[in-house]
């Protein structure tokens, strides 16, 4: 037993309400109990199910750090199973994706499982006859997760077999992924590409945190935001003629204190939260008449302009995605180890709508989220310098006192100043509670 | 002027120096305005920009990142980064000298170093090159990665 494990007391007091101790994000141990019990008790993005439109269509991702397959099964639903054969543990699948028929078929004995995990088939199953082979966990077949919930096309599961529900979890947050598929005429999404796919040598809360710091663009992004505002003065740019639809991407980092100060920021119970609650960075976009045209058409003018008058900035659904609606964008902070964190970053089509709001996406997702993207690499630089940073001892202390009241409450939904880090208290007031849930047997109210 | 097999090879080879030896402001001059620098994300990609790309970029994004890349506060390059390519002989794929229209497929290992850290990239470059008053011009460039759908760190400079 190390200092942390079976000691929830410890791992609790990591977490004051207006700093966090170093060892959330440094620690070993304290990683491998976020795996074991944070990412198994809260609800965790799988995937979304346009990534697997046909029967037996599969994806490959996990977890926390359980190898997972999502797959439709034969009656359309989507399963979500972990990725190991009951035999002797040979991964089922391991290509990002693929069609697998009506059954799995393990490569290394070819025992076979249906799309669901039941056990198909067995070769020379005699062998197994006089043993109590029924009575083996291996009997069963691939390991489903505890839970799996589709909302929408987005299709979350907890891995563990009772918890908290998917509604109680998410609650009212959903109203950001609705929004976000809302916003397509024919009501839907679909996965447009493959993701980003971008390596972090830091902890994966160091990109959740940034989600809704609204303290740094202005700082870290100048290089690139500011140097654009500079070019296109400098360019004489005719007043006829639109501007680079890159401006009106880049150009918002650049926005004073006071725009993110009156966006607002909003929480809601069990770590989540968003950026810009009355107007945000993505306010400004141009709108394609066309698409105005088919929104109404589809929803009426009123319902049309309630869903396009709503312009959130970063929704985080804790612990570990961030979705960007008015850009159909949904980030993965993908833990691989204390220090190293994968990010992959999607977009989405909106089904029914011109294909000039895809071309924006798409070029928001390569300026901002690639590993060649100019604002990309000023954020990693951050991250990564502070992760080297925190081994500094005698400051084992991470602030984030801005805006902190004396006693805050983070059971209800509450809208606040868009330069508090109240989101970020509320995460890992979130964090000490899923993490500790399960630990060293004590019960959800004994840890409370 | 008239344009042979070796000027074409010679001005890839002086494209990837300048880009070796930091003459980023000298590489912006070697563009055609319309032309884009595309690095697309997936393997055989067919298209730009409806789907991501790790890079599609037209004159004034170019621009932005030299300006950038020579900026004082450019946080992630300070220290800055050094790059390497090596080539190989490019291939002519189209040899129109009468129309001045040229296509090329170069293969090439390019190292980029920052620190301590370093790595290697395979590619393949294919340009599309026109003459312009008496000067070639990359009209178009595409840089296909070996790895291009691999997790990456920061790539700062210009494969």
């Amino acid at each position: 037993m190390g200092k942390y494990s079976d000691n929830p007391a410890a791992v609790s007091a990591l977490v004051q309400q207006h700093q966090v101790h170093r060892d959330t994000y440094i620690d070993a141990e304290i990683y491998a109990l976020e795996m074991k019990h944070l990412f198994a008790n809260t609800w965790v993005f799988v995937g979304h199910d346009s990534q697997t439109p046909a029967k037996g269509d599969y994806i490959t991702t996990q977890i926390g750090d359980q190898p997972v397959i999502m797959v439709r099964h034969t009656d359309n639903e989507i399963h979500v199973l972990l990725n190991r054969c009951p035999h002797k543990g040979t991964k089922i699948a391991i290509d990002r994706s693929g069609n697998t028929g009506k059954f799995f078929r393990c490569p290394y004995h070819a025992w076979s499982f249906k799309t669901n995990g039941c056990l198909l088939a067995i070769p020379l199953k005699k062998g197994y006859a006089d043993t109590d082979f029924s009575e083996s966990e291996a009997s069963h077949g691939m390991l489903p997760v505890g839970a799996v919930q589709n909302h929408r096309g987005f299709v979350f599961a907890r891995l563990a077999a009772t918890g908290i529900s998917f509604d109680d979890y998410f609650g009212e947050s959903l109203s950001s992924l609705d929004n976000m598929v809302d916003r397509a005429p024919e009501g839907r999404l679909e996965v447009a590409g493959p993701p980003l796919r971008y390596m972090h040598k830091c902890n994966w809360k160091m990109l959740v945190d940034n989600q809704t710091d609204t303290c740094h663009p202005m700082v870290a992004h100048e290089s690139s935001a500011g140097t654009a505002i500079k070019l296109f003065e400098d360019s004489d740019w005719p007043d006829d003629r639109p501007k680079p639809m890159a401006m009106e991407i880049i150009a918002p980092f650049m926005s004073p204190y006071e725009f993110f100060e009156e966006m607002g920021i909003r929480t809601w119970p069990n770590g989540h939260g968003h950026t810009g609650v009355h107007h945000s960075i993505h306010s400004d976009y141009s709108m394609a008449p066309d698409y105005l045209d088919s929104m109404t058409a589809a929803h009426g003018a009123e319902k049309a302009q309630e869903i396009l008058g709503e312009n959130r900035h970063n929704t985080v659904y804790f612990p570990n995605i961030m979705i960007k609606g008015p850009v159909q964008q949904l980030r993965n902070f993908i833990p691989l180890g204390p220090d190293r964190t994968l990010v992959e970053s999607y977009v989405y089509r909106l089904v029914g709508a011109p294909d000039v709001l895809l071309q924006r996406t798409a070029m928001y997702n390569r300026l901002i989220n690639a590993p060649t993207s100019m604002v990309g690499h000023d954020d990693l630089e951050m991250y990564e310098r502070a992760q080297e940073g925190l081994h500094v001892d005698g400051l084992e202390w991470i602030n984030i006192q801005r805006l902190h009241t004396e006693v805050e409450d983070y059971s209800a939904a509450q809208v606040e100043n868009g330069t508090t880090e109240r989101q970020m208290r509320n995460q890992m007031q979130a964090w000490a509670h899923f993490i500790t849930v399960s630990m060293g047997g004590t019960t959800e109210e004994a840890a409370q | 002027m008239t344009v042979s097999r070796d000027d074409v090879i010679d001005f890839l080879y002086a494209e990837v120096r300048m880009l070796d030896e930091g003459r980023f402001s000298e590489w912006l001059d070697l563009w055609l305005e319309e032309g884009h620098y595309w690095m697309p994300l997936d393997y055989k990609q067919a298209d730009p920009d409806l789907v991501t790309s790790l890079l599609y970029e037209d004159h004034f994004m170019r621009r932005l990142r030299v300006e950038r890349l020579n900026g004082e506060r450019t946080f992630s390059q300070k220290p800055k980064s050094r790059c390497s390519h090596v080539i190989q002989r490019p291939f002519i794929d189209e040899f129109d000298a009468q129309a001045g229209r040229f296509v090329t497929n170069t293969s090439m290992h390019y190292v980029e170093t920052r620190l301590d850290e370093q790595f290697l990239l395979a590619l393949v470059a294919t340009h599309e090159l026109r003459l312009v008053d008496g000067n070639l011009r990359i009209a178009n460039k595409r840089v296909d990665l070996l790895n291009c759908d691999a997790a990456f760190g920061n790539i700062q400079l210009l494969p």
